[in-house]
C-alpha cells in the first residue's frame, strides 16, 4: 500500500494541483483536503501548498490558520505526523506556532520570482532525509512576503538545535549572477531573511516550512528543468514506508 | 452621477427639487418628452442621442440613457473601427481549426486530442495611465474572465507593455505601478505569466499601452456561449458586490482623448480584488463541470448594461431584471450607476430553474455571493425594474449591436512621403571595428534590447506546473496534457516604428514576427488575436493608419492561413494632437504535439554549428540600430515576404520535431548580433562568427530583414539539416560555432560574455530600481 499524502486547499490556494502532481510523481497517492473539513481522510502526511489564501488579508496565513482543517492538522502534527508548509503554507505554520518566527515583506519591496539556490543544512527531518547535509539544490522561489524574521534568542535556539533546514546560497542557478531582477546585487539571500534562513523545522523534525517551491521542480521538462524538489517528497515517502 | 431632469418643462417651478429626486421611469419619460438629459456628459454625440429617441419612440429614461451611453461608446461598439474590422471575417483563411470565431467573448481553436484552446488579447491603456496599479491589475482580471466565460480553465497570461522614454520621470511613476499591478493580480490568481513585451518610445509618453492576453484550455464539449435562451430560466449575478468604481470607464475614459486640464478621472478606474477572482474561477469551473449553465457572460466594460443586453440579444430576446436585488457595496448607488458600474470580479449566468439550487450550493462552497436578479422572458424587450417600477424597456439588440457605424474620413498624411524619403541609408555607419564593437554594446545595453528580467522576475512563471518555456524565450509554451505532452505556444509582437513608416507592412511584420517566434520554439501557428492600439479616429491620418494596418493584417492572415479569432481596438491613445505610433500588437497561438520536442533559445553546447536562415539585406529603416545610435526614424521598414515566413516556419518545426536543431532564436529588433548575444547569455557559452560572403560586417550584425532565424545544429545533424533547407529552397548560411566565453566576429572584434552580460543586465535596474 502506498503512502497517502494530503494536500490542503484553502480559498486562494494556488499550488494545490501542482503539489498533488509532485506527490504523484514521487510515487505516493495525493489526497485533496478541503479547508472546511476537519477530516484528514486517513492521510499519512500533509502538505500546505503555496498561494494567497484568503488573499493574504490581514496577514499572510493569519485567517487560514483558524480553518477547521487546521485544528486536526495541528493536533496530528504535535503527535508526529509529517507536515510540510510551502510558501503560504509556511506562513500558515508560523501563524499556528507549530514553527517559530514570521515572514515580513521582502526588503526590496517587490514580488520576486527566480530560480533559487539553497543549502540543505540538515537531512535529519521527515522532508529532507533524501538529501545530504550541506547539499546545494535549486528550486523556484516566488513571493512578496518571504523575509524570515524571529527574535535573536529564537534564531540562536534554532541554530543550536539544528532546526535551520535550508539557507539561501549562491547566485540563482539559472546563471544570472545575483539575478538581474529586483534583487540585483543581492547574492543568495533574495529578500533580507535573517541569517539567510529559507526554511526551518520543529524540534521533532516532522514539521518543516520553507519559502521556495519544491513542487515546481519535479519534472525535467517543466519550469527550470531541474528535479531538485523531488527529494522532499521521496524523503517523506521513505519515512512513511519504513514506519 | 445625478441625472438632471430638473429642466422638466412639464412641472411647476417649485417642483424642481422633487423632480430631481424622482425616479425616471419609462412612464415618466413618456410624459416628459422635453426633459433635458446629460447625453453629452455621458459621451454621446447629438445625432446618437437623436437616434436613441427614434429607436424608443420617446426620450430614454436616465437608466436607458446610461446603458446606451456605455454600450454605444467607441470601446464597446467599435463604431469607428468596425467597417475595417469586417475584413478579418471576409478575408478569413479556410481552416478547420476555428471552433468559435469573432464576436464571442473570445475565439476558440481546435488543437487536437479533443482539446480546444481559447485566447484573446485586450487593452487597458487609459486606466493604467491614470492609476497604474489598478489599471493594469483589472486589465488582467478582465481578460481572464473573458476566457473563463468561454468554459475554459485559464492557464497562462502575457502582458505586452509600452512606455515613454525609459529615462523619463513619468516612466518611473507609471512603469513600476503597472508591473506591480500585472504581477499583483496575476500572481494572486495563480496564472503563470509566460511572455509579452516591454518597449520604450517617447511616443507612448502620456499614453502607455497595457495589453493583456490570457490563454485557456477546455475540452470541445465544454465550450460555453454568451446567450440567454429558454423563457423562465433564471438570470444569476454572482461574484463581487457592485460598487461605485469604474462608472463610465468605457465611455468617458477609454473613448476620449486625455485633456490635461480636465478633472481627475480616477473614479472611472475600477479597483480589483484578485482573491475574489480566484474564487470566481474555481467556482465557475465547478459549475461548468456539473453543466449548470445555459449561457454565461462576464461583467467587464459597461458592466451590467453589457451583460444583460448582450445575453438577451444573443438569446431569444426577452429578459426581465429586478435591479434592486443586485448586492451593493454602497447602498446609495442610483440605478443608473448600478447599470454602468464596472466593478470587477462579477459574472452573469443563465440557469434553468431546476439547477438553481445546485448552482447556489457551489457558490456557497466557494464563498461567492450569488443572487437571482431576473429571468428570461418570452418577450422581445429587455425590461429592468427598480423596486417594482419599470426604468428600462428596450429592444436588447438596439443596445448591444445596433450602435452607430461611422465611416470616418481617412487620408494618407501629407508627412508620410517625407518620412519615407528620410532613408536610414544615409545614416553614418561605424567607421572601423572599434566603433562596430562599441555600437554592439550600445545596442545590447539600450533599454529596448536589454534584459527585462527586472520586470518579468516580478511575475510568477512557474505556477500550475506546466510551464515549458517562458520569457525571454521566443514564445511562452504550456503543456496542456500530462500524459500525451500536447502543448500550446503563444507569442505577442508589435513594432510601432515599422508601422509608423508603413502601416500596411508594419502590421504584417508584427504578424510575421509573432508567427516566427511560435515556429522557432517548435510549435505550428494556428490562429491569431490582435490588439490594435491607435490614436484618435477623428484624425483622418490616424484613420488611414488604422485602415492600412487592418488591411495588411487581414491580407497577411489570409496568406499565412491563420484566422483572426478576436481581439480588441483601443483608439484615442493620444494627448492633444499627438498620437502614439500606430501599434497593432499581434498574438499568435500555435500547437505542439509533444512539448519534449520544443526548441529553446539557449546555446547550451560547445561545438554546435550556427546557421543563419533566410536572406539578409541592408534594411535599417525603423531598426533598433537607427534608434539607438542615431535617434532616427525614417525610410521604409524591412520588406515582408509571408511565403518565406511560412517556409521558414515549416523548416523550424520539422527540424525541431526531428531533432535536427538544438536551439533557435528569431531575428528581429537589433538583428543578428542581438539574437546571438541573447542565446549566448542564456546558455552561458560564447560564439565565433564569420561574416558570410557577400555581406559586410555591419549589415550582417545589425540588419533587421524579416524572415530570418539563427539555429544551433549538432554536427551529427548538419548534413540532414542543410539537405532539408536546400531541398525546400530556404537559404541557410553557416555563420559560426558555439564556443568559448566570448562573442567574436572574425577579423572584427570580440566581446567577453561578462561584458555583454553587464550591458544587457544592468540597464533596466539602473533606470528603475
Amino acid at each position: 500500500m502506498t503512502a497517502r499524502v494530503g494536500v490542503v486547499t484553502f480559498p486562494g490556494t494556488l499550488d494545490d494541483r501542482d503539489t498533488q502532481r509532485a506527490v504523484r510523481v514521487a510515487g505516493a497517492e495525493a489526497v485533496p483536503l478541503w479547508h472546511r473539513d476537519k477530516d484528514l481522510k486517513q492521510v499519512d502526511a500533509v502538505v500546505l501548498p503555496g498561494g494567497f489564501s484568503y488573499g493574504d488579508y490581514l496577514r499572510a496565513g493569519a485567517i487560514s490558520r483558524f480553518s477547521p482543517v487546521m485544528e486536526t492538522i495541528i493536533e496530528q502534527a504535535k503527535a508526529g505526523m509529517p507536515v510540510l508548509g510551502i510558501c503560504n503554507g509556511f506562513q500558515v505554520l508560523t501563524e499556528t506556532h507549530l514553527l517559530p518566527g514570521a515572514m515580513l515583506r521582502n526588503d526590496n519591496l517587490h514580488f520576486v520570482c527566480r530560480d533559487q539556490k539553497l543549502r540543505v543544512e540538515t537531512s535529519a527531518t521527515a522532508w529532507t532525509a533524501d538529501f545530504t547535509d550541506g547539499q546545494e539544490i535549486s528550486i523556484p522561489l516566488k513571493n512578496i512576503d518571504g523575509r524570515y524574521t524571529a527574535a535573536e534568542r529564537v534564531l540562536d535556539e534554532l541554530e543550536a538545535e539544528g532546526r535551520v533546514v535550508f539557507r539561501y546560497a549562491g547566485p540563482g542557478a539559472d546563471g544570472r549572477a545575483g539575478g538581474a531582477g529586483p534583487t540585483a546585487g543581492g547574492y543568495g539571500n533574495p529578500n533580507g531573511s535573517l541569517r539567510d534562513i529559507a526554511g526551518i523545522s520543529n524540534a521533532a523534525g516532522n514539521v518543516v516550512g520553507l519559502m521556495p517551491h519544491p513542487e515546481h521542480a519535479v519534472e525535467p521538462l517543466i519550469g527550470t528543468g531541474r528535479t531538485d524538489g523531488l527529494g522532499f517528497f521521496t524523503s517523506v515517502l521513505k519515512k512513511l514506508v519504513a514506519a | 452621477m445625478t441625472l438632471d431632469t430638473g429642466k422638466d418643462t412639464g412641472t411647476a417651478p417649485g417642483d424642481d427639487a422633487a423632480a430631481a429626486k424622482r425616479l425616471d421611469t419609462v412612464e415618466y419619460a413618456e410624459r416628459t418628452p422635453d426633459a433635458g438629459q446629460p447625453w453629452k456628459e455621458l459621451g454621446l454625440k447629438e445625432d446618437e442621442y437623436a437616434r436613441i429617441r427614434e429607436i424608443l419612440g420617446r426620450r430614454p429614461t436616465g437608466a436607458e440613457l446610461a446603458m446606451y451611453s456605455v454600450m454605444w461608446s467607441e470601446h464597446c461598439s467599435y463604431k469607428s473601427s468596425k467597417v475595417h474590422l469586417k475584413q478579418f471575417g471576409e478575408k478569413a483563411p479556410r481552416t478547420d481549426a476555428l471552433l468559435v470565431g469573432i464576436g464571442e467573448n473570445a475565439g476558440v481553436v481546435d488543437v487536437g486530442q479533443g482539446y480546444a484552446v481559447t485566447f484573446k488579447i485586450e487593452s487597458h491603456n487609459h486606466p493604467s495611465y491614470i492609476e497604474p496599479y489598478q489599471g493594469a491589475a483589472t486589465g488582467v482580471g478582465g481578460i481572464v474572465r473573458d476566457i473563463l466565460a468561454m468554459g475554459a480553465r485559464p492557464v497562462a497570461v502575457m502582458d505586452p507593455l509600452r512606455f515613454g522614454a525609459a529615462d523619463h520621470p513619468d516612466t518611473r511613476r507609471v512603469l513600476p505601478g503597472i508591473v506591480a499591478g500585472v504581477g499583483g493580480y496575476g500572481n494572486c490568481l495563480g496564472l503563470p505569466n509566460i511572455g509579452g513585451e516591454v518597449v520604450f518610445d517617447p511616443c507612448y509618453q502620456g499614453n502607455p499601452l497595457v495589453n493583456a492576453l490570457c490563454v485557456g484550455v477546455m475540452k470541445h464539449e465544454d465550450i460555453h456561449l454568451a446567450q440567454a435562451s429558454g423563457p423562465g430560466n433564471k438570470v444569476i449575478l454572482y461574484g463581487a458586490r457592485t460598487g461605485g468604481d469604474g462608472i463610465g470607464g468605457v465611455s468617458v475614459l477609454a473613448s476620449e482623448t486625455f485633456d490635461s486640464t480636465g478633472p481627475s478621472r480616477r473614479p472611472a478606474v475600477q479597483v480589483g480584488d484578485p482573491f475574489q477572482e480566484k474564487l470566481l474561477i474555481e467556482c465557475t469551473l465547478e459549475i461548468f463541470r456539473e453543466q449548470l449553465v445555459a449561457g454565461i457572460q462576464d461583467l467587464g466594460g459597461a458592466g451590467l448594461s453589457c451583460a444583460t443586453s448582450e445575453l438577451a440579444s444573443a438569446g431569444s430576446g426577452g429578459m426581465r431584471v429586478e435591479l434592486d436585488t443586485v448586492p451593493l457595496r454602497d447602498a446609495t448607488l442610483s440605478p443608473e450607476e448600478i447599470l454602468m458600474s464596472e466593478s470587477q470580479e462579477r459574472m452573469c449566468a443563465i440557469v434553468e430553474p431546476g439547477k438553481v439550487d445546485r448552482f447556489m450550493e457551489i457558490c456557497e462552497k466557494w464563498d461567492v455571493i450569488a443572487t437571482v436578479i431576473g429571468e428570461v422572458t418570452d418577450g422581445s424587450q429587455l425590461e429592468i425594474f427598480w423596486h417594482g417600477e419599470r426604468i428600462v424597456d428596450v429592444p436588447p439588440r438596439s443596445v448591444a449591436h445596433d450602435g452607430p457605424t461611422y465611416h470616418r474620413p481617412y487620408a494618407r498624411p501629407e508627412w508620410q512621403d517625407a518620412l519615407q524619403a528620410d532613408s536610414a541609408d544615409k545614416l553614418a555607419r561605424p567607421a572601423n571595428a572599434d566603433e562596430l564593437r562599441a555600437q554592439v554594446l550600445q545596442l545590447v545595453g539600450s533599454p529596448n534590447q536589454a534584459s527585462k528580467a527586472w520586470v518579468t522576475d516580478q511575475y510568477d512563471r512557474f505556477v500550475q506546473g506546466n510551464t515549458v518555456l517562458a520569457q525571454p524565450e521566443d514564445s511562452g509554451m504550456i503543456r496542456i496534457d500530462e500524459d500525451t505532452n500536447l502543448g500550446v505556444a503563444v507569442a505577442t509582437d508589435g513594432n510601432g516604428r515599422f508601422t509608423k513608416l508603413d502601416p500596411y507592412t508594419g502590421a504584417q511584420l508584427a504578424l510575421a514576427e509573432a508567427y516566427r517566434n511560435v515556429a522557432a520554439s517548435g510549435a505550428k501557428p494556428l490562429a491569431i488575436s490582435d490588439c490594435l492600439n491607435f490614436g484618435s479616429p477623428e484624425d483622418p491620418a490616424v484613420m488611414w493608419q488604422f485602415a492600412e494596418a487592418t488591411r495588411g493584417l487581414a491580407d497577411g492572415c489570409l496568406q499565412l492561413g491563420t484566422p483572426v479569432t478576436g481581439g480588441n481596438v483601443s483608439l484615442y491613445n493620444q494627448t492633444g494632437d499627438v498620437a502614439i505610433h500606430p501599434t497593432p500588437v499581434v498574438a499568435v497561438l500555435g500547437v505542439i504535439d509533444d512539448v519534449d520536442r520544443r526548441t529553446p533559445m539557449a546555446f547550451k553546447d560547445e561545438g554546435h554549428l550556427l546557421y543563419l536562415l533566410g536572406d539578409t539585406r541592408a534594411e535599417f529603416g525603423g531598426s533598433a540600430w537607427s534608434q539607438v545610435v542615431h535617434d532616427h526614424l525614417g525610410g521604409l521598414p524591412p520588406a515582408v515576404d509571408l511565403d518565406r515566413e511560412r517556409l521558414l516556419g515549416e523548416i523550424l518545426i520539422s527540424a525541431s520535431r526531428d531533432g535536427m536543431i538544438d536551439a533557435a532564436h528569431d531575428l528581429s529588433d537589433g538583428g543578428l548580433v542581438q539574437a546571438v548575444t541573447e542565446s549566448c547569455l542564456r546558455g552561458g557559452h560564447g560564439a565565433r562568427l564569420v561574416v558570410p560572403d557577400g555581406l559586410d560586417a555591419f549589415t550582417f550584425l545589425f540588419s533587421e530583414s524579416a524572415g530570418r532565424a539563427v539555429v544551433a545544429v549538432p554536427r551529427s545533424e548538419e548534413l540532414r539539416f542543410t539537405d532539408m533547407c536546400g531541398a525546400r529552397g530556404l537559404p541557410a548560411a553557416r555563420i559560426g560555432v558555439v564556443d568559448g566565453e566570448t562573442v567574436e566576429v572574425q577579423g572584427e572584434f570580440g566581446i567577453p560574455l561578462s561584458e555583454l552580460r553587464a550591458a544587457y543586465d544592468g540597464t533596466i535596474p539602473a533606470l528603475l530600481a
